[in-house]
């Protein structure tokens, strides 16, 4: 076995060094009856190129996102991944690293997250950023809790529908312990609907929460969220896209106590659904209360510039039952990829790609809604996707389309009986004129 | 790489790029005509601009700062930091895995969804479950998952309990999963052996109790010999038990969990099933149960019909969804290309072998550290400086000293209820001349200490900082880079 490096030689010397006769003698412990009598009943062992062959056979059948043209969004998105990010996270000084319990044999992990910390808080125009949480939704579950405890106890959570429905179900799930209350908030044309939001906003309420650019692709009047949210001393919690942060205006400027989101987009491979990157980002003010992994600048005993954990009294390790969260391990790799991702693109190219994303959907979306009986359900502000309504059924047309190498966008029925006729549609600056044009030809004629 | 220290916001030089973006090969329009100025962001936000190769530089000299498994033998107790191997990185990158995307038609994600089958199936098999979730993403959902789980099953029932029962030794993910799942944690004592103490758990255990969390082996590196009693006087009371997995390294194909009377067991796929740490994720955290707690499952589950393979939404009785997609599917990918490369055969000497391992190190590092609770031990074995300290070397001095010796610290001032603590896990993929040459190191320590204590206390000295200022960055956090004022 290639990955075991003792030999037999070895093992029966080291068993002599023990005072052992064999191996047995050293599982004593552990009662007769309740060992296994058998070899576990798995499939047997494979020669590595007969693994490759295996693993090579089951991703065929999988639609690789180089081989068709992908405009599904819903939370991940088939953004452009430089290829520096691949090499350098495949460093396995990196890779192969674990948490930095021990600052100085760890400063390159330290460094990155200091930077990643930097670049959230910038993009997310907030104080302070953690070093990452699983993924958008637990993100945004963190957030939820930590408002509850911020708030000393409030149990209400206003949430829009407009907030991606899979992220609301890990809330829900989080929310069950503490035993907090949602309350959905309709949309209006595509926006959360802020007669609503303001009835539902008492003194009860922990936080307003809301997506923007929503789940609908559409943005929100997050100031106006705020300020409704505010007036009913609760914390705002904004989730976005930060792929969208260098050419949007950030939710800090907006209002946002706390702003979480998926930040798959920033260089981290779809891998069907994971891993992914939790941002999450809050003010000063409630930085003792952060889930999460925190790196702060300090210096060393020489008086040279080095970095450590910090603010560790708030985590598991130390505070137990008490912690802000029960987080441990993170998605560190994650945000390595988006720090290596955010640096290549930069001031300038961050921009660009919001820029062009934004032209792309538009320009998708006027050329789809020219095909007779395909329009926009909503006609709010958009950044990268949109909703369309259909004459014929989305599932269907999905599954047609599919055929073509297409993966037409996704069908809103699961999430929204209401939107049974409606296909919800991305389009990253990674898509070519061609490609959208090829769509809009595929469509009309699988609606016809 | 001494001398470097460098920021990538420092490295910025206006005007410089490091990108290459597609072709604006739509009409040219200006976000202003597309969308309301008020959602355009006025100021641009402060990021780097730097070169493709400053970027490669820079991560590549900043990623020469850190010790790796790749590089350094990593004995971080409990963290199972073994060898990742490589085949494992090219699987997970094959396109159909790596490019696959989360809400594609199932029947374009064949054979994504039959991967997941079978990782299921598998751990299910080796854990002695019923079903498995994949979902969770880390060790502590997994725990989160499972708990709820617990609540969901006791609540169907009708029975509203209060606590959960958590040992003095546990991680300290076990009592945070258990309070942020509604419970109020009781703090369960260790005997003088280092196991449970039957006597507290007898007293402790009522009809308030949901559930009894522990680890096995123990985080002291002992099986506990009496954990068929253990479960069999938690189901007494109606309560479930719960083993947290992070220890499963030292029991593949000896003894499993389901065996053990466990009703829920989670698995660390980045420690036992050897899907690389990065740093401090990301990880993935399955959770396996017995038939009566699989209604409760995390939405969806992975199902098998005879033509395909499918996600299951419609699970009126589950706890509902922890992350947004289907787990951590790359993690996933790994760990099942290692299970398939290990086989049955090769599992069961992973367990062999990492306590064959631990024992070695163990009996060698005897007579130089105190060790509170003598083995045999299983996985790791946890020795405490208290000897050491005497002579004024704590055991976060002996960690920074070994650093310098070319070896990242075993985990230090864990279990807390072992003085100074030094917990070691060499797992087996280490080889006897490692080990050697590791223990080499601590008696070496262990005689400085007597002889020449400040090496110790100035150590690390080949590192790229020296101790650093824990007190300073916590009074006065600095938690983002800012532009240096002129």
């Amino acid at each position: 076995m290639r990955y075991i490096s003792n030999t037999s030689a070895q093992q029966k010397e080291m068993l002599r060094s023990i005072g052992a006769a064999s191996l047995e003698d050293l599982l004593s412990p552990i009662p007769s009856k309740a060992r296994l009598s058998r070899p576990l009943n798995l499939p047997a062992a494979l020669a590595e190129a007969d693994l490759i062959r295996h693993m090579r056979r089951l991703a065929s059948r999988n639609a690789d996102a180089d081989e068709v043209v992908c405009f599904l969004g819903g939370g991940a998105y088939d953004h452009y991944i430089p290829s520096p990010i691949n090499h350098l996270i495949s460093r396995g000084e990196f890779f192969t690293a674990y948490t930095p319990y021990q600052p100085e044999a760890s400063q390159g992990t330290l460094r990155t997250i200091y930077e990643y910390q930097t670049m959230i808080a910038e993009l997310t125009g907030m104080d302070v950023a953690n070093a990452s949480i699983y993924d958008g939704a637990s993100s945004l579950a963190e957030a939820a809790l930590m408002a509850h405890s911020a708030t000393e106890g409030r149990a209400e959570l206003v949430i829009s529908r407009g907030v991606n429905p899979l992220h609301r179900q890990v809330v829900a799930a989080y929310a069950e312990g503490p035993a907090l209350r949602m309350k959905e908030i309709p949309i209006s044309d595509g926006a959360t609907d802020l007669a609503a939001l303001k009835k539902a906003v008492s003194g009860k309420t922990a936080a307003v929460i809301i997506q923007s650019p929503n789940f609908f692709g559409c943005l929100e009047d997050v100031q106006a969220a705020a300020d409704i949210c505010h007036g009913g001393g609760a914390l705002m919690i904004v989730a976005t896209d930060p792929v969208s942060l260098g050419l949007l205006t950030p939710p800090g400027a907006l209002g946002a106590d706390i702003v979480v989101g998926e930040g798959q987009g920033l260089g981290v491979p779809l891998s069907y659904g994971g891993p992914n990157l939790g941002v999450f980002a809050t003010t000063t003010d409630l930085i003792r209360r952060l889930p999460g992994r925190l790196v702060g600048a300090t210096v060393d005993r020489d008086g040279k510039r080095g970095f450590v954990l910090t603010l560790q009294t708030r985590e598991q390790h130390i505070r137990r039952e008490k912690a802000t969260s029960n987080i441990c391990t993170n998605v560190a790799l994650c945000a390595l990829m988006a720090t290596i991702y955010v640096a290549l693109l930069g001031k300038q190219g961050l921009r660009k790609v919001g820029e062009l994303a934004l032209a792309k959907a538009h320009y998708a979306a006027e050329a789809l809604t020219k095909i007779p009986g395909v329009r926009l359900r909503f006609t709010a502000p958009f950044f990268k996707e949109f909703v369309l309504q259909l004459p014929k059924s989305p599932e269907r047309v999905v599954k047609r389309l599919a055929k073509e190498k297409i993966l037409a966008g996704i069908p809103l029925k699961p999430f929204d009986r209401t939107l049974k006729d409606c296909l919800l549609v991305a389009v990253t600056e990674k898509r070519t004129r061609q490609e959208i044009d090829m769509f809009v030809q595929a469509l009309s004629q699988a609606v016809a | 790489m001494p001398g470097y220290d460098k920021l990538i916001f420092e490295l910025s030089s206006p005007g410089r790029i490091g990108y290459s973006l597609p072709a604006a090969d739509v009409p040219a329009s200006d976000p202003k005509e597309l969308l309301p100025s008020k959602h355009l962001r006025a100021t641009p936000p402060e990021l780097p601009e730097v070169s493709e190769f400053d970027v490669v530089r820079h991560y590549s000299r900043l990623s020469q700062m850190n010790y790796g498994v790749d590089t350094h033998f990593y004995p971080l107790g409990s963290c199972t930091m073994k060898y990742n191997p490589k085949i494992n990185e090219d699987m997970a990158r094959l396109g159909g895995f790596a490019r696959l995307h989360p809400l594609a038609p199932e029947a374009c994600a064949q054979g994504a969804l039959q991967l997941m089958w079978e990782l299921g199936q598998d751990l299910a098999e080796i854990a002695g479950m019923d079903a498995v979730s994949l979902q969770p993403a880390a060790g502590a959902q997994g725990e989160l998952a499972g708990v709820l789980m617990i609540r969901a099953y006791h609540l169907a029932r009708g029975e509203r309990r209060t606590k959960v029962l958590v040992p003095d030794s546990a991680h300290g993910t076990n009592p945070a999963s258990t309070a942020i799942a509604g419970y109020r944690v009781v703090q369960l004592k260790s005997d003088s052996e280092g196991g449970a103490d039957l006597m507290d758990l007898e007293r402790s255990l009522d009809e308030e109790v949901a559930a009894l969390m522990i680890t096995v082996p123990n985080t002291l590196g002992l099986f506990e010999p009496r954990i068929l009693e253990i479960s069999e006087m938690c189901h007494a009371k109606g309560t479930q038990v719960y083993m947290d997995g992070a220890n499963l390294n030292a029991i593949l194909g000896i003894t499993r969990p389901g065996d053990l009377g466990f009703d829920v067991c989670h698995f660390n796929l980045h420690k036992t099933f050897t899907t690389p740490h990065g740093g401090g994720g990301p990880g993935a955290g399955p959770v396996g149960v017995k038939a009566h707690l699989e209604p409760f499952l995390p939405t969806p589950v992975v199902t098998k019909t005879d033509d395909a393979y499918a996600l299951d939404w419609k699970r009126p009785q589950s706890i509902g969804k922890l992350q947004a997609f289907w787990g951590n599917f790359g993690m996933l990918v790994r760990a099942y290309t290692y299970i398939r490369t290990m086989g049955p055969d090769g599992l069961r000497a992973v367990a062999d072998n990492a306590i064959l391992n631990a024992n070695y190190l163990m009996k060698r590092l005897e007579p130089y550290y105190d060790l509170p609770h003598p083995g045999p031990c299983m996985h790791e074995c946890v020795f405490s400086a208290r000897r050491q300290k005497k002579l004024g070397v704590s055991a976060m001095d002996v960690a920074k000293r070994l650093l310098d010796l070319g070896f990242y610290a075993p985990s230090t001032y864990f279990p807390l209820i072992v003085e100074e603590a030094l917990m070691i896990e060499p797992t087996e993929t280490e080889s006897k001349e490692t080990l050697d040459a590791f223990c080499d190191a601590m008696i070496q320590i262990a005689r400085e200490a007597e002889s020449n204590p400040q090496v110790i206390h100035d150590a690390p000295q080949t590192t790229p900082v020296r101790r650093l200022d824990q007190t300073l960055a916590a009074r006065q956090p600095d938690l983002r880079w800012r532009p240096r004022r002129a």
